[in-house]
């Protein structure tokens, strides 16, 4: 098999822009963005819950947008500006989605909640959900073993100002 | 003195689980930590005939690669691996030796300077087994089902009943395996201090079952380990029994001397414990009114080659309907599979799923309506025992639910209902649990600032147990929700069993009632001394803590502060700690119940399959908090349309392996599936179960929910799919 020393790759430099603050990392590529946050930001609010894309609860927003951040390497992200759930809260008030979560019992367990919630500010700024329906289809992509499901919407529609 | 208790106080872990703050066992750091990837085997049943390390060694920032052969001493005595929760057998013992019970069985475990390097070195693990014959088939291997437990007395002559029976339904009911997929990963961080002693941050509902596991399996004294467990990301079940990777990781810290993470993968997380796949048949002998004269019940579930799961599939036909004749019996098939294990509603959710699909055909046959036929057959005594219940009001619950639905609108005809180009189907259930307590002792800290911190090893894994101990512990000493700091789940705290069966949050409350009597106790004493005190001479039953004072009951103006109390007897802060045990009752059963309506739409062309309302009516005496109550029950109904429609783990029986061991193709459901979800708590006071007349929710929830669902699929269609779950495919074909 030859020499397997040689086959963790060299580290490079990558610059993230998290939660405002600016960072320098030395990461091996094969190194997610989930991974960077978790293990070398210490910023263990994003959670990991598949490491394939299927249950979103790593989801941050990536230049405003959200993205599962297991499905994307931290150097992909050269640059990028990353929200994470730990960066929405202003001056310790909570943010309209973090306090709607908590008024209308959103969570229970409380591991997929970061990525409900960057998903849901995600969701705000697309400005594609107009509707219950619409905002069911449009959060499916994370999931909730607790079944919080409906309690979810109802944070949402309280954040987007809906009745 | 009910400032909190029964209000719908919001969770006051909420702020640490909407901002990130809440560490859950997989994230606390340690210097120096290190990582572990476990190796799976992957054959169903052999041994392992070599198993080469060498090249994953070779990779840089590789310590270590922990093997049955490299391993540091674990116990050889089934006893030190038996937990508190283990069923009879001999309990899996991860890298013990070179035998492989299961396919994904751990067989080693990589541990790397970073995750990444330990996930890449574990790849290049070369593994040889010598394969055994095997089989993992429940329905292939039911021939040699073999009666494990008789938990009901037989009645009369339920066979010749039955036989004889005016109407009659038998049929069999199949229910799959499921996984409990939490959306935590299975994980434990094991922290080494320069003293060689240990602090274990793992995903688990019992810290304490696991502390005393861990120092039996690893021959430790109590104090060499501290296990702890702060937020759990759900559990259901799955964290009942110590999971294989806190051996590994405790194992590797041993090995090495420095800390070390496990966590396991999604897949790798199939290899633990699951719902066991079960065919459950069930008779009902009816008279032409709908009275029942014989029920008959049989499962037969799978377990392991080396441990006899089994739980109660088919007790609750007996308690929930009255009929002269009756029989159970529980059969087991052991394979070669890793042993199920508890998962919400353990046994009742399958067999009551049975049950009350066999009673909605029954009712079909009768040409009776479904409610009307529990009520020909309701019982106010559990006839197991022959005993009245410490209260029961199933009979609102199926008014109160029948009647927020809608149900006298139902036309009972199958097809008969429509919403466009989708069939609209109504059905209903009976759900069943049990209320179950424990002891548990809690310990409160008053410090004269009118501050408390109670404590208990007991978890909190999503249920609610930090609020509601917050909420009881206010009330009973009267203080505002934010004076009161609740920790739990740590080893080291005040005994607690682990969380499940729904009986933490009755146990709990009462061991906070009771602590908070010792400090009550305590003040009355400091208060009573000081001179012209209002309170001198007062009964301790006189007095209640309110309003940051201690008081007369039968005069609260006559009261001092906490503040003065303990001035004036010269102490800063009143320690107390109680076990609280709940006397033996005899005389009673105790359950909860519910009834459950759902409403399907199922496109005809399609077979696509909507649950578009479910109306939950529950009775389990009161309710503590009725905001996370209602969110509990509402998750119940969620796992319940999962079961219904969604969850099955698929085995490829050609090589014993699971084949959707990931959380994209084990369905469960997502936000798009769930629509609206009422859930009325039925007025159920109760004198006799507990001084609160508390039963808990976190089971109650999920039973009778996949029976309405398929009722209602019945009613939609005219189509009874009896194996689970019913996918789009069952109802086209």
């Amino acid at each position: 098999m030859g020499d397997l020393t040689h086959q963790i790759p060299e580290r490079i430099p990558i610059h993230l822009v998290v939660n405002g603050v600016s960072h320098t990392l030395d990461l091996v590529p094969w190194t997610t963005l989930l991974d960077a946050l978790r293990d070398h930001l210490a910023l263990s609010g994003t959670k990991k819950g598949c490491d394939h894309g299927q249950c979103g609860a790593c989801t941050v927003l990536v230049d405003g947008r959200r993205v599962n951040s297991c499905l994307t390497l931290a150097v992909m992200n050269d640059g990028a500006e990353i929200t994470t759930v730990e960066g929405l809260a202003k001056d310790g008030t909570l943010h309209p989605l973090q306090q709607a979560f908590i008024d209308h019992d959103a969570f229970q367990c409380g591991y997929c909640t970061p990525g409900q919630i960057c998903s849901a500010a995600g969701l705000l700024v697309e400005g594609r959900a107009r509707d219950a329906d619409e905002i069911r289809e449009l959060m499916s992509g994370n999931l909730c073993r607790c079944g919080a499901y409906p309690n979810i919407l109802a944070a949402i529609q309280q954040a987007m100002g809906q009745p | 003195m009910n400032a909190y208790i029964g209000t719908p106080t919001s969770r006051v872990d909420g702020r640490a689980k909407v901002t990130g703050a809440a560490k859950y066992a997989g994230e606390f750091p340690a210097d120096g930590l290190l990582h572990g990837f476990v190796v799976e085997a992957t054959i169903p049943c052999g041994r392992i005939a070599r198993l080469d390390t060498s090249a994953a060694l070779q990779v840089k920032g590789v310590l270590d690669v922990l093997t049955h052969a490299n391993r540091p001493p674990l116990a050889d005595k089934d006893e030190a691996w038996r937990d508190e929760v283990a069923p009879e057998g001999s309990p899996f013992r991860p890298l013990y030796d070179d035998t492989v019970k299961f396919n994904g069985q751990p067989i080693a475990l990589v541990v790397a300077e970073d995750w990444e390097t330990a996930k890449f070195a574990a790849t290049l693990v070369r593994v040889e087994y010598e394969q055994r014959g095997f089989a993992t088939d429940l329905e292939g291997e039911r021939g040699k089902a073999a009666e494990m437990d008789k938990p009901h007395k037989p009645r009369g002559d339920a066979a010749a009943t039955l036989a004889q029976a005016r109407v009659r339904h038998e049929a069999e009911y199949v229910i799959p395996t499921e996984h409990h997929n939490p959306m935590e990963l299975y994980a434990t961080t094991a922290i080494w201090d320069s003293n060689g002693k240990l602090t274990i941050y793992d995903k688990t509902q019992g810290v304490q079952n696991v502390h005393k596991f861990l120092c039996g399996v690893f021959d430790k004294k109590p104090d060499d380990i501290r296990v702890a467990s702060p937020y759990v990301g759900g559990a259901f079940g799955s964290g009942l029994r110590p999971q294989y990777q806190v051996v590994l990781a405790t194992l590797g810290a041993l090995a090495l001397k420095r800390s070390v993470r496990v966590v396991l993968t999604r897949q790798q997380m199939y290899g633990l414990g699951y719902r066991p796949m079960t065919i459950e048949r069930v008779g009902l002998g009816a008279k032409s009114d709908g009275t029942l004269d014989a029920v008959t019940h049989e499962a037969i579930a799978v377990t392991s080659r080396y441990e006899d799961f089994a739980r109660n599939d088919t007790g609750w036909a007996e308690q929930l309907y009255s009929s002269p004749n009756s029989r159970f019996s529980h059969k087991l098939v052991h394979l070669d599979v890793s042993t199920p294990c508890d998962m919400r509603a353990p046994g009742a959710a399958s067999g009551v799923c049975a049950l009350e699909c066999a009673m909605d055909e029954l009712s079909v046959a009768l040409k009776l309506d479904p409610i009307e036929l529990r009520l020909k057959c309701y019982s106010d005594r559990d006839q197991s025992e022959n005993l009245p219940y410490t209260s029961k009001q199933l009979r609102e619950c199926y008014a109160r639910g029948a009647d927020a639905f809608g149900w006298s609108r139902r036309n009972p005809a199958p097809r008969s209902m429509r919403d466009g180009k989708e069939l609209v189907g109504w059905g209903m259930a009976t759900g069943v649990w049990e209320a179950l307590q424990m002891p548990v002792a809690v310990r409160i800290v008053l410090t004269s600032n009118g501050h408390a911190e109670v404590s208990c090893a007991a978890s909190d894994i999503g249920t609610g147990t930090y609020t509601i101990v917050a909420q009881v512990a206010a009330d009973a000493l009267g203080l505002p929700i934010e004076n009161i700091s609740v920790r739990l789940a740590d080893s080291t705290l005040p005994q607690a069993p682990v969380e499940g069966g729904s009986w933490m949050a009755a146990s709990s409350a009462h061991a906070v009632l009771a602590a908070a009597e010792e400090v009550r106790k305590e003040l009355l004493r400091l208060a009573g001394k000081i001179h012209g005190s209002p309170l001198a001479g007062a009964e301790l039953a006189d007095t209640v803590l309110t309003d940051g004072s201690i008081a007369r009951a039968s005069d609260n103006r006559r009261a001092v502060s906490i503040a003065d109390a303990m001035r004036h007897g010269g102490v800063e802060r009143i320690e107390k700690e109680k076990l609280n045990q709940f006397g033996e009752d005899k005389k009673h059963a105790r359950n909860t119940h519910s009834a459950v309506f759902a409403e399907v739409k199922v496109d005809e062309l399609l077979g696509v399959i909507r649950v578009t309302r479910v109306v939950s009516a529950i009775a389990a005496g009161r309710i503590l908090n009725t905001k996370t109550g209602r969110s509990q029950i509402m998750g119940g109904v969620v796992w319940g349309i999962g079961m219904a429609l969604h969850e099955e783990t698929v085995m490829d029986h050609r090589f014993g392996r699971i084949m959707n061991a990931n959380i994209a193709e084990y369905h469960i459901p997502v936000n798009a599936d769930v629509h609206d979800i009422d859930v009325i708590f039925v007025d159920e006071p109760d004198a006799h179960i507990n001084a609160l007349g508390i039963k808990g929710l976190g089971e109650i929830g999920i039973v009778g929910v996949p029976a309405a669902i398929a009722n209602a699929v019945y009613h939609a269609t005219g189509k009874r799919i009896r194996r689970f779950p019913i996918t789009l495919d069952k109802v086209l074909d």
